[in-house]
């Protein structure tokens, strides 16, 4: 992969209308922007537009980015503003409350308060393959994926910008304007979600 | 000061590896790792699930898009 430039010089190639600089960061950044998107609005095709509305955005403002943020940053939060006031005439409404609660682990894998050694494991959690040279194959990424795909909004939004692109948990809070409470309780859920169908994954294989 | 069993234990991974419980909660959350193998697998589970979800390519927006895209910065510098 191409060495991704810092910022001065990307913000710099970009005011020149260097289109090589703006094929970098488009290829680079419209998954990520779209996966986000798809947390506010309703449909895969309104997600695709919300993503190009960005990018128009962008073209249009680079000229008086000020560099307060990384320039990443600064599209993601373009992208958040954009996808809410479409999720807002769409009607959308993604309730806070959609944190969820309840056991992140079905019960009924540890003992019960009534057995010896309550709230402990029955049995422990099966054991995972090591994935060779920690190469995943395709199969366990598209699994991924899927996972990812039905999760709650709010959660996909929250652990596919921790966990997949890498964001830090402040970051994220603001581009998704929620507490850092919030944000850990939905990073948690998730988490513990996409264990869970690695868990199956693995022990399907395991006995077929 | 109780012990904490697994089924707390696994609501708590996410508070520990964001280095957010307080220190009681922490030193009995750790306690509780060096005796349970379960456990430590479970927590094990949760940091390779964050590893694989690591750079997980995506969908991407469609080659037409891409063109016009292209094609607006270009007629606008």
């Amino acid at each position: 992969m191409e060495e991704f430039p810092p910022d001065e010089e990307l913000v710099a190639r970009l005011r020149k209308g260097d289109e090589a600089a703006f094929a970098l960061v488009l290829d680079s950044w419209s998954g990520g922007l779209l996966r986000l998107a798809r947390s506010f609005v309703s449909t895969e095709e309104s997600a695709a537009e919300v993503v190009q509305e960005t990018w128009l955005a962008v073209i249009e403002g680079i000229a008086g980015f000020e560099g307060r943020s990384s320039l990443k940053t600064w599209v993601y939060r373009i992208l958040t503003n954009t996808a809410k006031r479409r999720g807002t005439r769409e009607h959308k409404v993604v309730p806070l409350s959609s944190a969820g609660d309840g056991p992140t682990v079905d019960p009924a894998r540890f003992r019960p308060a009534d057995a010896p050694m309550p709230g402990h494991w029955w049995e422990f959690p099966p054991s995972w393959p090591t994935p060779e040279q920690g190469v995943l194959g395709s199969e366990v990424r598209a699994l991924l994926a899927a996972a990812l795909d039905g999760l709650p909004d709010r959660q996909r939004a929250v652990i596919t910008l921790r966990d997949v692109e890498g964001y830090g948990s402040d970051e994220v809070c603001e581009l998704l304007e929620i507490s850092s409470a919030n944000q850990r309780v939905l990073l948690h859920r998730a988490r513990a979600s996409v264990r869970g169908r690695l868990e199956q994954y693995y022990t399907q294989e395991a006995n077929p | 000061m109780t012990e904490l069993n697994c089924q707390e234990f696994v609501e708590q991974v996410t508070t520990f590896l964001e280095g957010a419980l307080d220190a009681d909660a922490e030193q009995r959350f750790i306690d509780h790792l060096a005796l349970c193998d379960g456990c430590d697998r479970y927590l094990d589970q949760i940091r390779q699930t964050v590893q694989a979800l690591d750079g997980l390519p995506a969908k991407t927006i469609s080659p037409a898009t891409r063109e016009a895209l292209l094609n607006t910065f270009r007629s606008q510098s």
